[in-house]
């Protein structure tokens, strides 16, 4: 058992990624910048006896992609910004029939067709509010090529695990970055497989309450004739508009992500204990920032850093203790000021988090990111 | 678990019972066109297990699951792109996909056409009652000329697509067009539709008497039914010299059936010829 080293471009890890999580249908349109993982699909699934499928349009993609994950296959689809926005529908039918799929976004300049060659980090809050309604989601941010690689076969786990979508969401840097990635050998990748129903019991209710708040699910053609619909829906599948009904329904799917938060949360600091200014980022953001975090470090200014690796649900508890540590918080994001929103809400004092924003598709530097934290520190 | 029904038809060995009774209007068509699906299913000796019902938004939409088969209540205009998952990942499952007029031929224009081009085995069956029946009664792509909806108090001015013309066009390798008033014929084309290789597209002529019918005086269910011709409602497509959007008469039955290589197979036979020359 042993792994071997690879030189990939970000979107080719991620595409890679994802067969070695078990992936074996693919649905996707082409956008830049997330045209080489539908490119690499195309290669890779017939070799695994997988299915590959260029569709209309990215509605049709993300349809596609439920429709398969429906039947039992683990699910993919990759898009930008404006296919993501236009997937959102199905997005939330996946999360409403609690079907299995990962949605990769990788994020370019908005909004609208804005600049496609060039990175952003605008898709944060559409990734966690993207589609109407309260709904539950998880999205993973990987910052480097090899956490693309572990962090979507992580994704295809967490979707069927807890039966959800899932989006990895990254920039055009890191997925266009080549790095060298730790491929495990097959046997060592840990997959995991959704809960089947087994039997052929009459009154099998395809919705119903378990302990872990999963559901188990009926594959067609076994016997089972399950009804499935983005209707709020009865335990039985079967749609309904009672008040006591509908509430225990949607109470449940959200409960299924929050209760589980401890196993599907991941976060990385630095030098965050002593930290007098906590830095909060993601993605090729969190790199130039730890660079800036070690600068300062050698100068004596105590600075650390905290970087969601999960981005939803939010790491609420660990970006709490880091804000409480620190007498300041920095979040250097390229956007005019998402993942701000989030952390000001839990850092709790007025005015003790700062935001340090680029919307010019350039990358933000570590010496940006260092001199603001310089200023953060020297303000009393 | 193979659960073939034998013997002679009876819709309730197909149906859902615990679902009834069911929500449809009186007088609605779509019971029928029901009925002549699974009659058909029954003829084919289909097992239910194996039988996959993939519907969209609308009153369509809601027939699906009605139906004792793994059945699937999708978005609007969409489910033939789930339909098209489906079936890629589960050959061996028999996908019917029922819709309607404005979730197949509006929201859902851009699939049918795509679906008609690449020809994998489905099977499309078009519930075309003129009208948004479920939000109320407004124009859709089919409603005739001149006929009063809730968005069109003055008549509707928009010619109306022959959905059969447009599938042909696009590629469909098979093209029917039945009336729900000859749900015999209708059963007959469905079951041709399921033998037939490839992506199949009925449109079945059916009747919205409660939000349609009443609105613009075309008597009660039984008249409107018997208004159903083979020659289809010529005075709804208006002068002839507007071919092709106004055919003046709708004719019924298989209006194509070509050979053409079915997507699924081209693409695991392709597939399975590179992972054998990888082999070697």
């Amino acid at each position: 058992m042993s792994s071997s080293l690879a030189s990939l471009p970000g979107n080719r890890a991620c595409a890679l990624g994802a067969v070695a999580a078990g992936c074996r249908f693919f649905a996707g349109y082409p956008i830049t910048p997330s045209s080489e993982i539908a490119e690499t699909m195309s290669r890779e699934l017939p070799r695994v006896d997988g299915v590959f499928i260029q569709m209309e349009d990215e509605i049709a993609s993300l349809a596609a992609v439920v429709g398969a994950s429906l039947g039992g296959a683990k699910a993919m689809t990759a898009t930008s910004g404006p296919g993501f926005s236009l997937m959102q529908e199905n997005l939330g039918y996946a999360a409403m029939t609690e079907t299995p799929c990962v949605i990769v976004n990788v994020m370019r300049g908005g909004p609208s067709t804005g600049m496609p060659t060039r990175p952003a980090q605008g898709d944060i809050m559409q990734a966690r509010w993207g589609t109407h309604g309260d709904h539950p989601i998880i999205v993973v941010t990987p910052a480097s090529v090899q956490e693309i690689y572990t962090e979507t076969i992580r994704a295809f786990n967490l979707a069927e695990e807890f039966r959800t979508p899932v989006i990895v969401l990254y920039d055009e840097i890191v997925a266009h970055l080549i790095e060298s990635v730790e491929v495990p050998a097959r046997q060592a990748i840990v997959t995991v497989d959704r809960k089947w129903a087994a039997g052929t019991e009459r009154d099998f209710a395809p919705y119903a309450e378990t302990d872990d708040l999963v559901p188990v699910m009926a594959r067609p053609g076994e016997g089972l004739r399950a009804h499935v619909t983005g209707l709020t829906h009865m335990p039985d599948g079967f749609p309904t508009q009672k008040p006591e009904f509908a509430s225990k329904a949607l109470q449940r799917v959200l409960d299924k992500i929050d209760r589980h938060r401890a196993r599907i949360e991941r976060f990385e600091t630095l030098e965050s204990e002593d930290a007098e200014v906590v830095i909060v980022a993601v993605g090729i953001v969190a790199r130039a920032a730890r660079r800036a975090v070690q600068d300062l470090r050698a100068e004596g200014i105590k600075v650390g850093l905290l970087r969601p690796i999960t981005l939803w649900p939010f790491p609420e508890g660990a970006v709490r203790k880091a804000a409480d540590r620190a007498r300041r918080v920095l979040v250097p994001e390229m956007n005019a000021g998402q993942l701000v929103l989030e952390v000001e809400r839990l850092a709790g004092a007025r005015g003790k988090v700062v935001g340090l924003n680029r919307i010019d598709g350039e990358p933000i530097t570590p010496a940006e990111i260092a001199a603001k934290a310089r200023e953060l520190v020297a303000d009393e | 678990m193979n659960e073939v029904v034998r013997g002679p038809f009876d819709i309730k060995d197909y149906l859902r019972l615990q679902l009834m009774p069911h929500f449809m209007c009186p007088g609605c068509g779509h019971g029928i066109a029901l009925r002549a699906l699974l009659w058909a299913v029954h003829e084919l000796g289909f097992d239910k297990n194996k039988l996959a019902v993939v519907s969209g938004i609308g009153c369509s939409g809601r027939v699906g699951a009605y139906i004792d088969a793994n059945t699937y209540h999708t978005t609007h205009g969409r489910p033939l792109a789930f339909a098209t998952g489906l079936k890629l990942a589960r050959p061996d499952l028999n996908v019917v996909v029922i819709t309607g007029d404005g979730d197949c031929l509006a929201i859902g224009g851009n699939h049918l056409i795509h679906a008609c081009r690449r020809n994998l085995d489905l099977t499309c069956l078009m519930l075309n009652n003129e009208v948004y029946g479920m939000t109320g009664g407004q124009v859709s792509p089919t409603t005739s000329i001149d006929r009063i909806t809730t968005t069109t108090p003055e008549g509707n001015a928009e010619p109306t697509f022959d959905a059969c013309k447009l599938a042909e066009a696009a590629g469909a390798s098979f093209v029917g067009r039945e009336i729900t008033r000859q749900a015999p014929a209708l059963k007959n084309l469905i079951k041709a539709a399921f033998v037939h290789e490839g992506f199949s597209f009925i449109e079945a002529i059916s009747d919205c008497t409660e939000i349609y019918g009443r609105k613009n005086d075309l008597g009660e269910s039984p008249e409107m039914i018997l208004s159903q011709k083979s020659d289809m409602r010529p005075e709804a497509y208006g002068d002839v010299a507007d071919q092709p959007f106004r055919p003046n008469r709708l004719p019924t039955g298989i209006l194509v059936e070509r050979d053409r290589p079915e997507y699924g197979r081209v693409y695991r036979q392709r597939a399975a010829i590179e992972r054998d020359r990888e082999r070697r």
